[in-house]
This record gives C-alpha cells, structure tokens and sequence, in this order.
C-alpha cells in the first residue's frame, strides 16, 4: 500500500487510575500487537499528548505536526479520582488538537446513562470490564481509518494552504463499513455513528443493553449533523 | 522418565482448578488471563495475580480502618474501594469475592453500618480462601518447574 511497515503499528494512549487495570488492559493491547502508553490519570493523558503531538499552546490556530508517534487510539478508565474519564473525554473533543483522536471508555459499572452520555459526548467504543481481546480487535479497523482520514487531512490542509479557494478533493480511500470518508474537519459528529454494542457475557446485561440500544437509535435521529463550507464532500 | 513426577503434579493443578471453578471461587475470566500470556511476556498470570492481592490488601485494611471508626460517617468512601474491588476481582476471575463485594457495596449504599461490618467480614474470609487457594496453586507449579528442571539437568548430565 505504500506505507512503511511502522506506520501500521498502532499507538494506544490507556489511562486508569488503578495498576492492576493498567497492567491487564497493557498487555491486552500488547497482544493486539498495539504499542502502548499507560498513564495513571487524565492530567497525565493530557500532558503526554501535548507533548507527543507538537501543539502549539493556542488553541484557535493549532498545527499538528506528523510526529511518527502519534496516539491512534484514546482508551480510558470511566471512574477515575480529580478527572473522570468523561472529564478527559470532554477536554479531548473540545480541543482542536486532539479531538481527531478516537476515544473509548471503559467501565466495570453497566450504566446505560452514563454509556449514551459519553457515545453522545463523542467516544467511539464504551467496553464494559473485564475488557477482552474479542472488544479490542473491533478498534482495529476503526483506528486504520482514523489514521488514513487524517493522514489524507494533513495532505489537503497543506495543498490549502497553497491554494486559496475551495477544493474539491475525490478521497481514494472508501471506507467499506460506511458509505465513505467526507473531507470535513475533523469533526467526528459528521458521519453517522455506527455504534457497536459490547458483547456481554452475563445474562443479566443483555437486558440493559436492549434498551442502550433503543435508547441510541432514538438519539442518533436527533444529533445535529454540522455542514462545513468550503471543502465538497464526497460519497 | 520425566513422565510420571510432572504427571502427578500436573493432575494435581487440574484437580484444584477444577475444585476451584465448581465452587465459583474462580470463572472463565481467569481462564482468559491465560491467553494473554506468551512467551513475550512469561510470567504475566503470576505478575498480575500478585498486583491484585497486594492492592486489594490495602483497601481491605482501608475498608477495615474506616469501618472500626467509631466517628466513621463516609459511605462513599466505601463505595468507592469496593467499586475497585469488584472490579479487580472481575478481571481476574475471583467470582465469589466479587460477589460478596457486590452485596457489601448495596449495604454502604443504605448507609447501613452494621451490614457494613458483617460484609467487611465476608469479603475478607473469601479473599482469604481465595489467596491461600492460589499460594497452594503456585505451590504445585514451583514443585512442576524445579522437578521439571531437575530432571531436564540429570538427564543431561546422564542421557543413559
């Protein structure tokens, strides 16, 4: 495909406040092959991003610089002391830096409030613990897109930069699951969220999980989907 | 000639896992933590399980301090430990002390102190069962590996 063996590896940022979890969900994403950050809380989740991703401190005009070692994958304990894995979540998608960054959320605790609640705040995934391999293996395909949307990102911000008007840009690369990848920035509310219900293995979550559905299919109805002007999309 | 020894022993482990998950004291999660170690990481599954006794000690001895409080009043504190007991405890497998935590956690919800106490004490008995449970699984396996070595040495020494 053109890209350097590297490049295929992921790099998953995990935060959890407890080391027992760090230590599972580390060699969980070992065993994905996944190359891993484990933090202990989301104040150190932020400072290593800052850090690895070249940010400039404003946060209107920030440029993202293509660092080999980007974080591909956000995947965070839900109950944590000081910053919740919410907390995080939220400061994550309302900076322009980082919002690209697929989040998942992790929790022992099947509370169908708080799953919708971080699913509408704009995580990907919401895993129930104990995590199992069978839950990371469906991030692959989901982090494999992130990376080519934003790689292709990167190339049409520096051709705007050249340029000084509208672009209409015709993406090689179709995502097969959905019905393409638009050219929008960055702006992960503007694709239809596919949201995959975790596989439980008690009886007792089925229940729970029904009406986490239901309760999901009501609201993607509702969600606002932001039209951005000046770049075509393409289906 | 190494045969038999490593048999025994095997069939020893065998015998207290199997006791062990008939009981509920483990379930298949513990199963799972098996798959997860290779020869990149060897001692995962001994590593992990040693990280969970040494961090549920601490908030057992937490729990316990907080307890015998004759001012204690912080439910939530409570709540909060056992939360991260009983998920732990999910993660590793260790299904029975879970679930006496679980039951602990619904009477620090009614702010039930007498409860409290008693769920304190069961959780506490189980855990116990379970880590001696484990010391004696561990046990056998060290007997597997120096006999296994042992033999693997004078059968070098001596292939006749």
């Amino acid at each position: 495909m053109g890209m350097a063996a590297a490049e295929w590896q992921f790099h998953v940022l995990a935060v959890d406040d407890s080391l027992f979890d760090r230590k599972l969900i580390e060699r969980l994403l070992q065993k994905s092959s996944c190359q891993v950050t484990t933090v202990d809380s989301g104040y150190k989740a932020l400072e290593f991003l800052s850090l690895r991703q070249g940010v400039e401190s404003n946060n209107d005009t920030t440029v993202l610089s293509t660092s080999p070692q980007e974080v591909d994958l956000i995947i965070t304990d839900y109950c944590m002391p000081g910053m919740t894995g919410y907390d995080l979540l939220k400061k994550l998608k309302e900076s322009s830096a980082f919002k690209h960054i697929p989040v998942v959320i992790m929790s022992s605790e099947n509370v169908p409030a708080r799953i919708s609640r971080c699913l509408e705040e704009g995580a990907e995934e919401f895993f129930l613990k104990p995590v199992r391999l069978a839950n990371l293996n469906k991030l692959k395909p989901l982090m494999m897109k992130t990376k080519l949307k934003n790689q292709k990102l990167e190339e049409i911000e520096k051709l705007s930069k050249d340029a000084n008007g509208t672009i209409e840009v015709e993406p090689e690369i179709k995502d097969s699951a959905e019905m393409g990848i638009k050219i929008l920035p960055l702006q992960s509310e503007a694709e239809p969220k596919q949201v995959h219900l975790q596989v439980v293995q008690q009886e007792e979550q089925t229940l729970s999980n029904n009406k986490r559905k239901s309760m999901e299919e009501g609201l993607s109805a509702d969600r606002p989907r932001p039209r951005l002007e000046g770049i075509a999309t393409a289906v | 000639m190494l045969g038999l020894g490593v048999d025994r022993l095997q069939a020893d482990i065998n015998r207290l896992l199997t006791s062990l998950f008939h009981q509920g004291v483990l379930d298949e999660q513990f199963l799972q933590l098996q798959q997860l170690q290779d020869d990149t990481s060897p001692t995962f599954v001994y590593d992990v399980i040693n990280i969970y006794f040494d961090e549920s000690e601490k908030l057992l001895r937490n729990l316990r301090l907080l307890l015998m409080d004759r001012e204690f009043s912080d439910y939530k504190k409570i709540g909060l430990h056992l939360n991260q007991l009983v998920g732990s405890s999910s993660s590793i497998g260790a299904r029975r002390v879970r679930n006496v935590c679980v039951a602990f956690r619904s009477a620090s919800e009614l702010n039930n102190r007498p409860g409290c106490l008693r769920g304190l004490e069961v959780v506490e008995h189980e855990y116990h069962y379970l880590k001696n449970m484990m010391h004696e699984l561990f046990q056998v396996l060290i007997h597997v590996i120096s006999y296994t070595h042992n033999s693997l040495y004078n059968y070098l020494i001596d292939p006749t």
